[in-house]
């Protein structure tokens, strides 16, 4: 159905900042959902008469980062502005914001779509604002608290060029996914530290004008945007088929119903009376300002990525997995960075992504925690390399090294667990099993050649596992085939 | 109390020869509140406990050895500015029990002096007004013609110094709130330099505009405030980090070859004769001190009154969105949140009300370009003008007010004639630099004139040190009420 109409999507990404400090005071940032209400609050944050706001640079910075990791051009002259409007968490009576001169514009993210097609989303602007208080309503009344009050805010907004939810999400995963790389938000929606809230119309087909938008909000998951935006899709499409007309307005998302409903009709456009903040004269970013952020700004997971690709040869899914969060990209760039004679970032993105997110998991430790350095790693898999012990075994030895943060040659050497690959050892064993096997040796000469497995295998057991295995196989087949004879 | 003992330094020179104690001057001050004040009505609140507490502070501490620069001298402080502990109202019902947590800046900077705080005076509401007769508690009276006002809106103050009420005291200045009430009751009142005072703490009217100033008997008390109240503070972004320089230092009285231009678009029509007649007397003995008189042409003078309406009223009705009974100050409550807020605003007088409409609608959707945004453009144009005027001279001199104190009640149900009372000042609020006005004579009715010197940015030493040497020329005069006449 979606056929006779184009959707026009664009996204207001609101995202507070982790600064220590509000925007605009000295207040600490703290927790909105386990916080004791109003016990981070001052009377900056509370709007009491005669109190003055004063930038906190760490939030410009902050800002700053972002833009320029959304490709915006930073602009240097920086205006807050005072948006007027009331509302009871709001404690001055208006926002300090942005308005004409944002701190980026004209911007934009590539996002990869399903099918592996790439698509570029304009981003308008970036602009710094302040947070508001969080209001609660009880049946006997209402409750204010300021603790979010005043907290720095950034708000990214979305050129139109969104057409699906799958698309929105798409963007809204790499606009979150950019942030936590950028260690500015912890991109957690359930505590609303980051809000998503799409503008979405349709217009049919080959149309020039725009049509009437809805802004969705209480999407309090990545599911919950795609899921509401395509509702949304759909409502307005059978209204218009139905000969009805979308009014713009503001509609909440039901998770439980999965469907949309009106909050507030925007029929009258809200005027909020900007004008320049007195209080607060013009930031100027210079130069030297934006140069030291560059620095800064860490390799971000694009780019990461296509180099995990091209480089060193791992598929969409290795690169993608091991991007996905920078902690765990950086562990890997140092095991690649420290791996000298040891093993290929194809081998080291293996054991990252299979044997250790298995023991991550099992022992529910997180990159930050991990007892194994990525130079432990490295070690680990030269032993490998150099043939003191095999894949198995380095799979133990690893499980512990999670649990006691030792090195890999010290484990190897205090269990006892170094390879055997010395041939006469291993040739007298082999002997003792050839002798001991007559029937499968005779089934072996008869043609079963896939049984050499099999006595790979005996070895083994008789070795706990500890011989080289390239040794054995190539001991065996000789002394095999000496049987023949 | 020695009647002898009139201003601020004498004051300061008396306690510091030890020849009384700063709880005998600080009582004696009490006593003259209680006497007269229920006459003028300068003081809103006078915290006469915590007076004598920092009045015995300070004799300890002079006890000890120690001396800074207002140590024991009792001073007032205009409504707007929190003083912690005590009520702050702005004049207004809205703040009618608000007390403050925190102290202002500038009375941080008083106290840290060691200066004596009396009490807050009278202001007209949020300081929107010109004669303390929007103050929503009472008018205060000219202590020249108690049947007339002080000015405003830092009338409580002005009287208050002239009644001997006060050895000195802080107003605000945004469109003339100190000069004007300063020029009605005889004082030396300064406008600093914007950024010259730190905001921080004074209840904003216009953002923008709003600075603090310092009042007192003579050019030498004004810039012994000044010099405790003036320099950076960090805590208000729009606070310069120039340094202070000694400003009672500065007042040589040497005014030789000094460039002094007169714009004969302050001297405008309507002009009270006598106000005129005294104001050029006044530049006539500047001359006679050495210094050259040039004519000059500020050409957006009459432009003022319009822009500064609009930018101050626009910045105030942002400023005013945060009384809403919410979080502090009075709550009327109503039947629901929107009710109770609405309820709590109706407090604001009309006054108010007034610039909160007028600046709403300055700043609306369709409007903005054609009101606040034209107003901000005119404005640069009124700071060119003053630009280039102290290109070619060092101070202007003109009129504070086009007429002397008018009668209480005279121009309240004329908002406009109100406004007019401004115009002379309120282009140097538009503008950088600072001004003060200074007395220069008295009308036939015995009412004093203002002269108004203006200097370019941060030249405050200039203007001050040009008031003090006419000072000298003329001979001291106080009102019938002043300071020892009752006590």
């Amino acid at each position: 159905m979606l056929q006779k109409y184009e959707p026009v999507i664009g996204l207001e990404i609101h995202a507070e900042l982790m600064t220590q400090s509000k925007m605009f005071c000295g207040c600490r940032v703290v927790d909105s959902v386990e916080a004791e209400p109003n016990t981070a609050v001052c009377p900056v944050c509370l709007g009491m008469p005669g109190m003055l706001p004063v930038v906190n640079r760490r939030a410009v910075d902050f800002a700053l980062l972002v833009a320029l990791a959304l490709n915006c051009e930073v602009q240097s002259n920086n205006i807050f502005a005072r948006k007027n409007y009331f509302y009871p968490d709001l404690a001055k009576g208006y926002q300090i914001s942005q308005y004409e001169f944002p701190i980026g514009l004209r911007g934009y993210l590539d996002i990869t779509l399903s099918d592996g097609t790439i698509k570029r989303i304009g981003i308008r602007r970036v602009h710094m604002e302040e947070d508001t208080g969080k209001l609660t309503h009880l049946s006997d009344g209402s409750l204010v608290d300021f603790n979010r009050s005043g907290v720095a805010l950034l708000e990214i907004v979305s050129d139109p060029d969104i057409r699906s939810g799958e698309e929105a999400r798409a963007y809204a995963m790499r606009i979150r996914q950019i942030l936590r790389y950028l260690r500015v938000n912890t991109g957690d929606m359930e505590k609303g530290v980051l809000r998503i809230e799409p503008n979405i119309s349709i217009r049919p087909r080959g149309a020039e004008a725009f049509g009437t938008r809805v802004e969705l909000k209480n999407l309090n998951s990545f599911r919950a945007l795609a899921d509401g935006t395509d509702f949304e899709l759909d409502r307005q499409a059978a209204l218009l088929d139905s000969g009805g007309r979308v009014i713009q307005e503001t509609r909440g998302w039901h998770d439980a119903r999965r469907e949309t409903f009106s909050q507030r009709s925007k029929e009258e456009a809200e005027d909020y009376r900007y004008f320049t903040d007195p209080d607060l004269p013009p930031l100027y970013i210079d130069e030297a300002w934006i140069e030291s952020a560059r620095i800064a700004l860490p390799e971000l997971p694009q780019a990461k990525e296509a180099r995990y690709r091209d480089e060193f040869g791992l598929s969409d899914y290795e690169a993608s997995v091991l991007a996905e969060d920078r902690a765990v990209a950086e562990w890997f760039d140092a095991a690649v960075a420290g791996k000298g004679a040891g093993a290929s970032p194809k081998t080291l993105a293996n054991w990252i992504l299979n044997d250790l997110f298995r023991l991550m998991n099992e022992r529910g430790r997180s990159i930050d925690t991990l007892p194994v350095t990525p130079a432990a790693l490295v070690a680990l898999l030269g032993q490998v390399e150099q043939g003191t012990i095999n894949q198995t075994t380095a799979r133990e030895v690893l499980a512990e090294m999670m649990d006691s943060g030792r090195d890999p040659s010290s484990i190897i050497e205090s269990r006892g667990l170094a390879q055997i690959s010395d041939e006469a050892a291993l040739t007298s064993i082999i002997d003792t099993i050839i002798a001991g096997n007559p029937g499968p040796v005779a089934n072996y000469l008869g043609g079963k050649e896939n049984l050499l497995g099999w006595f790979v295998g005996q070895v083994m057991r008789e070795t706990k596992g500890r011989a080289n295995p390239a040794v054995v196989n190539e001991l065996l087949r000789t002394r095999l085939e000496r049987e023949r004879m | 109390m020695e009647p002898t003992i009139s201003t601020l330094i004498e004051l300061r020179d008396a306690l510091r020869r030890g020849e009384l104690t700063s709880v005998a001057a600080t009582q004696a001050m009490l006593d003259r509140i209680v006497a007269i004040d229920n006459t003028i009505r300068s003081y809103l609140t006078v915290t006469d406990e915590m007076a004598l507490e920092m009045a015995a502070t300070a004799d300890r501490r002079r006890a000890e050895g120690e001396d800074t620069p207002l140590l024991g001298v009792p001073v007032a402080v205009k409504d707007l500015l929190c003083l912690a502990g005590a009520p702050t109202t702005a004049g207004s019902k809205i703040l009618e029990n608000f007390i403050s947590p925190y102290n202002a800046h500038a009375v941080d900077r008083l106290i840290e002096a060691g200066a004596v705080i009396l009490g807050k005076t009278n202001t007209d509401e949020f300081a929107m007004g010109s004669s303390t007769e929007s103050s929503a508690f009472f008018t205060t009276r000219n202590p020249w013609d108690t049947e007339r006002v002080p000015g405003g809106s830092s009338g409580g103050s002005a009287a208050a110094v002239a009644a001997g009420l006060a050895y000195g005291a802080l107003g605000t200045d945004t469109g003339g709130s100190v000069r004007q009430p300063a020029s009605f009751c005889g004082l030396v009142g300064m406008r600093p330099t914007y950024g010259r005072i730190s905001r921080w703490g004074v209840i904003a009217y216009a953002s923008s505009l709003d600075q603090v100033g310092p009042m007192g008997q003579t050019a030498a008390d004004t810039a012994a405030l000044l010099s405790v109240i003036a320099g950076y503070d960090p805590r208000d972004s729009t606070s310069l980090d120039t340094p202070v320089p000694d400003y009672e230092a500065a007042l040589t009285g040497d005014i030789r070859g000094l460039r002094v231009g007169v714009p004969h678009e302050f001297f405008i029509e309507g002009i009270d004769t006598e106000v005129e007649a005294a104001v050029r007397a006044a530049i006539e003995q500047i001359a006679r001190l050495g210094a050259e008189i040039i004519e000059i042409s500020i050409p957006h003078t009459r432009y003022g009154l319009p822009i500064y309406y609009l930018i101050a009223s626009a910045e105030a009705g942002a400023n005013l969105a945060r009384y809403d009974g919410t979080r502090f100050g009075e709550r009327v409550t109503g039947s629901d949140v929107i009710d109770t807020v609405e309820r709590t605003r109706a407090l604001f007088g009309p006054e108010v009300k007034r610039r909160i409409m007028l600046g709403s609608y300055a700043l609306s959707a369709g409007y903005y370009d054609q009101y606040y945004g034209r107003a901000l453009k005119a404005r640069e144009l009124i700071r060119e003008n003053f630009r280039q005027a102290f290109e070619t001279v060092d101070v202007i001199a003109a009129p504070t007010c086009p007429t002397t104190a008018f009668k209480i009640g005279e121009r309240v149900d004329d908002p406009l004639t109100m406004y007019l009372n401004d115009m002379l000042t309120l282009p140097l609020n538009l503008s950088t630099g600072c001004g003060l006005s200074t007395p220069c004579g008295f009308d036939s009715k015995g009412l004093p004139i203002g002269l108004q010197l203006i200097g370019g940015p941060l030249q405050e030493a200039t203007i001050l040190n040009v008031a003090h040497a006419y000072e000298q020329t003329q001979p001291r005069r106080k009102p019938e009420l002043a300071l020892g006449d009752i006590a």
